[in-house]
Order: structure tokens, then C-alpha cells, then sequence
């Protein structure tokens, strides 16, 4: 068996290296070793799975149903979502069809003191957290950028800006463990987001400080239309796990157990001081990028329609079915409440909402300034010239 | 430098001491104070503005962070969004722009983003502007960019009172500071006492710094003691000049400067910054919208060249000086 890093240094001082003892080249000084044991940090060669292996004998039949429930309700949710935005009711909607599983796991594996971190393509996780429907898709909708009080729900807002919101993750984390609190946070990205700057940053600050924060990325194939092949050259994207120091987890982002499973020992890894961790969650985005993207541009039918083979409603619907842990009323209960929140949704979205323009100026600053009260008044004149 | 009522029993002080000593208190006072930035820890800062606060709070409280100012600004987020108070050291104008996505797309516009409910009390510290000899990439004056990103309060301070104070009030502040500290003043001294500190207006508030009648400088941060200094010698002109610091670029005390400019009837606006797009072009422009009819002549300016920031040994013909502020004084058309 091969010896691991940390092994190695230990029996050797750098002067041992091989070729460190040449004339022609200094070395660096005896004190130097690697930092950390890096094969202990390593990913697993291959997503771990749950559904479908011997694993899946272990299953907590009530929890299980409870995530199914939750995937039938996010299926039908992008359903609706992506309905009301060709009725004109939402402005775009990013879909995160076939991505389900990864958006509930996050949501679920929380506790209600624990902050969320979602980007734009995770309302669902948002919703599955408890958020209401409506105010998680007021961005999306074209009304005000943020429709709840993210301190309430502890949800960030969404981040439209890649991988922006991963270094905030990390310094709430920071803070609440500077206050004693048992806090984690988790933050979600996507596999374009961590070619961004700060997600490298964010990953950094986090094992530097040992920040309690899981930083979730859904691998789902495509950045809008660029594949992971042009995004980078890393092993997986779990292996950059490495390079900071955090353990990397690789996880089949479509199994709903083994998203629970692996996503749940980060949190507690964290809670109890133990640092951060990055999960790369396989997945694949079903639909396009958003309502406004033409992905056959840049995917062939065949690669979708083998994803839809591995659809994480059916792979757990399958798994608890098979097992005689769900049965064809079980289902149907599903898809009813799915069916009451799509129709809840759908109503709340068809009222219009009112905005009022002179809002507009209301939270700019604490208090507002001279310049901005003149141009308040201007736009007040406008209004009651338009009323007359 | 500038006029400096001294207080008995004061000694003299430098804005460094000063800037250290306001953190310092707002610490002392407010657990959720924490400092953070490049080598502010044990160094304490290369400029030591923070020397102490670390052997004094803990790392905890004053830390140094990987060097990375999008990350170092990100994070301060994410702690301001739990309840701290975090003030940001970016080393140098030049080093912060890595931290202006987070700044520009979070910082500012996370107030209006969330209707209120989250606003975000963080000090952005950035030692700003030239005249230290600084080479390439040391010398920036970047308020340009600040003033036009709304929900960003702008100060800085151009003596050693307003230092202390300003950076108090700025970390005191609910809402995003970038505070910008002129670096060639870090040095200036005062009579100032660090137990019984001047009491200063707040942010928003101008100063008149020299009353005059014939014309009005309007300057900040590192252009100040220049623009005192071209008021003296302008006394042989003939000409005697009124110096208006405006001690914050955001909010804009238009009427302090308003209403000097219309006792002098000639203004004369004076900033490192380059002219096209600088504060100066806005404060211009308000004036000749306000104070037309009390104009004796167009509002000039004296600004940095629209060149990138030159090298140390041809500074001195870049920034605005005394020679070059009274001979615009020169073009107010005093003949008629």
C-alpha cells in the first residue's frame, strides 16, 4: 500500500527528496512539508450513489417519502414557473428540471438557524426551505430584485453575478463562529460559477479560517452553452477541494439519498468545528439555460434523453416503489399537494402586483440624500402631471 | 496646514494616529467592530494605521486575511449580513479594484436589493491619492469611480480632527462607507488630543476652512493644505480666497458650496482626480446650474491630467499645486 503524503514527509527531511542532494540546486528549508495529508482530502473516483445499491437497504423509509413529496412538488414547480413565463408572468425563469434533487437535499439538510446561499437558478431550494413561491420569484418576475427578508428566512439574496455570494457564505459563517453560534452555511454554484475568481477566493477564505460552510456545486453539463470540457481541466471539479486544503465530494447529484447522505455529513463536519467542505453534485440541466436560450445550438437530443433516464423523481419513485415503501396512493397524495401549490402559484402570480415608483428612492441610503430628495420631487411632479 | 483650533492641554498628533485611534474606540466600544485587511494584524498595516489593534482585540478582531480584496470585501459581507461591523483595509487605491464587483454589485446595493431589510455597516478603508513618490499602481485617486455607484457613502478627511471623527462616524454608519485616506497626509500633525477628541460635524456637512471674499476654492482630502497654501499666497494677488472642504463627495453639501460661491461670485474646484468625469465636473455643473446669476466668471477647475497616474519623479507636474491654482485664480476674468 502506498504510503501517504504525510507518511512520506514525516520520515524524510526535504534534503532526502530525490535529486535534493545535488550540488548544482538549493532546496527549500528543512522545515518545509506539505501542510495537509492531500490523499485524504481526495474525492471518491466516481459519484457516490445511494438508489439502486446495497446502500439504499439502509434507507429512512420516512424521510424518503418525505423527499419524494418534495421532488414531485419541485418537478411541478418548474412546470408552473416555466408555464408562466411564456404566459408573460415572469420575465425569465432559469429551470433546474433534472436538478431537483440537488436544490431539495440543500434546502432540507439545514437547520432553521443555518443560512442559504442560492444563485439564480435555485429558487427551488429557496421554496423547499419554506419560502413562499411568490416571493422567491419576485426577481424573476420584474419586481423588486429581493422579495423577502432574507435575515426571516435566512436565505441570501439570489446571486445573479457568478459565485458572488459564495465569499459572503463564508464570512456569515466566519461571524457566527467568532459568536459562539453553531451556524453553517451552505452556498450553491454551478459548475461555470467555479471558473469565477471568487469562488477561488471564497473556497480560500473558507478553509483558511476554517469557516464552518459547505459549498455545494451543481455540475449540470452546461454554462448556458459552454460544457465543462472548455470550463476546465481538472480532474473533477471535487479535486479543487484539494488545492484549498477541504475535503472534496464527488456525489451523484440525481440520487436524492446520496445527495442527502454526503451533503449532511458536511453540515455536521462543520457545526462541530470541523471546516469546509466542496461537493460536486452530477447533474444535468433538462431544459435550456433559461426560457430565452436555444440549447439544441450546442446538444445533441441523445445526451438529454440519456439524462432523462436518470431522472431523479423516478430514481427514488423507483427505489421506494420497489421496496413497498411508497404505493400508488402515496403518489397520488404527492401530486395533489403539487398540484395545490402549482394552482396557489399560478393565481398569486396572475393579480398583478403594484409597485409604487416612488420607491424607487426609499432605500438607497439609511437616510436620503439632498440629491436624491430633488429627484424624488421631480419624479412626483411627473406622476401627478400624468394622474391630471 | 489647515486651521486647527488647539485645545489646551493637546499635543501634537499625525492622521495615522488618529485613523488608529478612532478603530481603536469604535472597538473598544462595539464588540461587533472587527477589522480586517492585508498584514492590519501583527504588521499593522504598512502604513500602521492599524499598530496595536491586534495585540489589543485579538486576531479575531483585527485579522489579517489571504491577500485578496474580492474575497477580503465578500467576506466582510457575509459577517456584516450577521451582525458585525466590519472595517476593511484595501492597501492601496489600485489594489482595491479586485473588490469592485463586490462592491459595486453587493455593497452598495444591498440596502435597496433587500427594501431595506439587510443594509450593510462596512467601513472600506483605501489609503488613496499621490504625492509619496509611489511607484506605478500607489497612487490613484479613484473617488470617480465611488461617486457614481449609488448606495455608497464617500468621506475623506483632510485633517487630523476630521480623521478621528469622520472614521468614527463612518463606522458608526448603517450604511456602506468608503472612506478615503490621503495618504501624503497620513504624516500631517495637529494639535489634537486623543483622550478628549474634537467633536466634528458629521458626513454631509462641508467646512469652510478660510473665509475669503474675492473667490472660492472648493478642494478635499490631499488638496486641501494645497489650496491653504494658495490662499496665503494669493494675499500678494491682491485676491483673497475662501477653501471649502467638502469632507464627503457622498452626500454632496451643495449648499455650503452654493452658498460661498454666491457671497464670492467666482469658483475654482480643485482635485488629484482627472477633470473628464471627475467630482469636479459635477460640482461645476451644479454651480453653474445654482449660482449663474451670481457668477462673475465660469467655474474652473484644477484637477490631475486625463493621463494614467505617472511616475513618481514627473508627479509634481501632474497633481494640482500652489503656481497652478492661483493661475487659474489668474483666468476669473477680474478685469471687468
Amino acid at each position: 500500500m502506498p504510503a501517504s503524503y504525510e507518511e512520506v514527509y514525516a520520515a524524510m527531511t526535504v534534503q532526502e527528496l530525490p535529486g535534493a542532494g545535488a550540488s548544482h540546486r538549493s532546496t527549500p528549508p528543512p522545515a518545509w512539508r506539505p501542510r495537509t495529508d492531500a490523499a485524504a482530502l481526495l474525492p471518491d473516483p466516481e459519484p457516490y450513489r445511494v438508489l439502486g445499491t446495497a446502500a439504499a437497504d439502509k434507507l429512512d423509509a420516512e424521510l424518503m417519502r418525505r423527499y419524494y413529496a418534495e421532488l414531485v412538488r419541485g418537478r411541478r414547480y418548474n412546470a408552473q414557473a416555466t408555464a408562466l413565463t411564456r404566459q408573460g408572468r415572469l420575465a425569465v425563469y432559469p429551470s433546474t428540471v433534472g436538478q431537483e434533487a440537488c436544490e431539495i437535499a440543500a434546502a432540507l439538510v439545514l437547520e432553521d438557524r443555518d443560512w442559504l446561499f442560492p444563485s439564480y437558478r435555485d429558487t427551488l431550494a429557496a421554496v423547499a426551505r419554506g419560502l413562499d413561491p411568490v416571493q422567491a420569484l419576485t426577481l424573476l418576475r420584474g419586481d423588486w430584485h429581493t422579495g423577502y427578508d432574507p435575515r426571516e428566512h435566512r436565505i441570501a439574496p439570489l446571486s445573479t453575478p457568478l459565485a458572488t455570494q459564495l465569499p459572503h457564505a463564508v464570512g456569515l459563517a466566519h461571524a457566527a463562529r467568532l459568536r459562539g453560534d453553531d451556524v453553517v452555511a451552505l452556498a450553491m454554484v454551478g459548475d461555470g460559477g467555479t471558473s469565477e475568481g471568487d469562488f477561488h477566493e471564497a473556497l480560500n477564505f473558507a478553509a483558511v479560517w476554517q469557516a464552518p460552510v459547505i459549498f455545494l456545486v451543481q455540475n449540470n453539463g452546461f454554462a448556458i452553452s459552454v460544457p465543462l470540457a472548455k470550463q476546465t481541466a481538472a480532474p473533477t471539479l471535487a479535486h479543487k477541494a484539494v488545492g484549498y486544503g477541504m475535503p472534496g465530494r464527488l456525489v451523484d447529484g440525481n440520487d436524492i439519498a446520496a445527495m442527502h447522505e454526503v451533503l449532511t455529513e458536511a453540515v455536521e463536519r462543520a457545526r462541530a468545528g470541523g471546516g469546509p467542505t466542496l461537493i460536486e453534485a452530477v447533474t444535468y440541466r433538462i431544459e435550456a439555460h433559461t426560457n430565452a436560450d436555444d440549447a439544441t445550438r450546442y446538444r445533441t437530443d441523445s445526451e438529454v434523453e440519456a439524462w432523462k433516464a436518470h431522472d431523479p423523481v423516478e430514481l427514488l419513485e423507483r427505489e421506494l416503489t420497489s421496496r413497498g415503501l411508497l404505493d400508488a396512493e402515496g403518489i397520488q397524495v404527492a401530486k395533489d399537494a403539487a398540484e395545490t401549490m402549482a394552482a396557489a402559484l399560478r393565481d398569486a402570480m396572475n393579480a398583478e402586483p403594484v409597485l409604487d415608483p416612488m420607491d424607487l428612492f426609499a432605500h438607497v441610503y439609511a437616510e436620503q440624500t439632498g440629491r436624491l430628495r430633488e429627484q424624488a420631487e421631480l419624479l412626483r411632479a411627473e406622476l401627478e402631471a400624468e394622474n391630471e | 496646514m489647515t486651521t486647527v483650533a488647539v485645545q489646551p492641554g493637546t499635543k501634537p498628533a499625525t492622521m495615522a494616529q488618529a485613523l488608529g485611534r478612532a478603530m481603536r474606540d469604535a472597538m473598544a466600544e462595539d464588540p461587533t467592530v472587527h477589522v480586517m485587511g492585508e498584514d492590519v494584524g501583527t504588521l499593522g498595516g504598512v502604513f500602521r494605521i492599524t499598530d496595536g489593534l491586534a495585540k489589543e482585540f485579538g486576531e479575531d478582531r483585527c485579522t489579517d486575511t489571504p491577500l485578496a480584496e474580492a474575497g477580503i470585501l465578500g467576506a466582510a459581507v457575509g459577517m456584516a449580513m450577521y451582525g458585525l461591523r466590519p472595517v476593511v483595509e484595501m492597501q492601496f487605491d489600485a489594489f482595491a479594484y479586485p473588490a469592485f464587483e463586490q462592491l459595486i454589485s453587493h455593497v452598495a446595493k444591498m440596502r435597496n436589493r433587500t427594501r431595506g431589510a439587510m443594509p450593510l455597516p462596512i467601513t472600506i478603508r483605501v489609503p488613496y491619492g499621490g504625492g509619496i513618490g509611489g511607484v506605478e499602481h500607489h497612487s490613484d485617486s479613484s473617488e470617480a469611480y465611488y461617486v457614481a455607484t449609488p448606495g455608497l457613502t464617500v468621506v475623506t478627511p483632510a485633517t487630523v480632527e476630521d480623521a478621528y471623527g469622520l472614521l468614527r462616524a463612518s463606522i458608526a454608519s448603517d450604511d456602506p462607507v468608503v472612506f478615503l485616506e490621503p495618504k501624503r497626509l497620513y504624516w500631517s500633525k495637529a494639535q489634537w488630543s486623543p483622550d478628549a477628541p474634537a467633536e466634528v460635524p458629521g458626513i454631509g456637512k462641508a467646512l469652510v476652512r478660510r473665509s475669503g471674499t474675492s473667490a472660492t476654492l472648493i478642494t478635499y482630502g490631499p488638496s486641501l493644505p494645497v489650496c491653504m497654501e494658495a490662499a496665503e499666497a494669493a494675499r500678494e494677488e491682491g485676491w483673497d480666497l475662501e477653501v471649502v472642504d467638502l469632507r464627503s463627495l457622498v452626500p454632496f453639501d451643495e449648499e455650503t458650496v452654493v452658498a460661498s460661491v454666491r457671497r464670492t461670485g467666482r469658483a475654482v474646484v480643485v482635485h488629484e482626480a482627472g477633470g473628464f468625469g471627475g467630482p469636479g465636473a459635477e460640482i461645476a455643473a451644479r454651480i453653474a446650474e445654482r449660482c449663474f446669476h451670481h457668477l462673475e466668471a465660469p467655474v474652473l477647475r484644477v484637477t490631475g491630467f486625463d493621463i494614467p497616474y505617472p511616475p513618481p519623479m514627473l508627479e509634481k507636474h501632474h497633481l494640482p499645486g500652489v503656481d497652478r491654482i492661483l493661475d487659474t485664480v489668474g483666468r476669473l476674468q477680474w478685469e471687468n
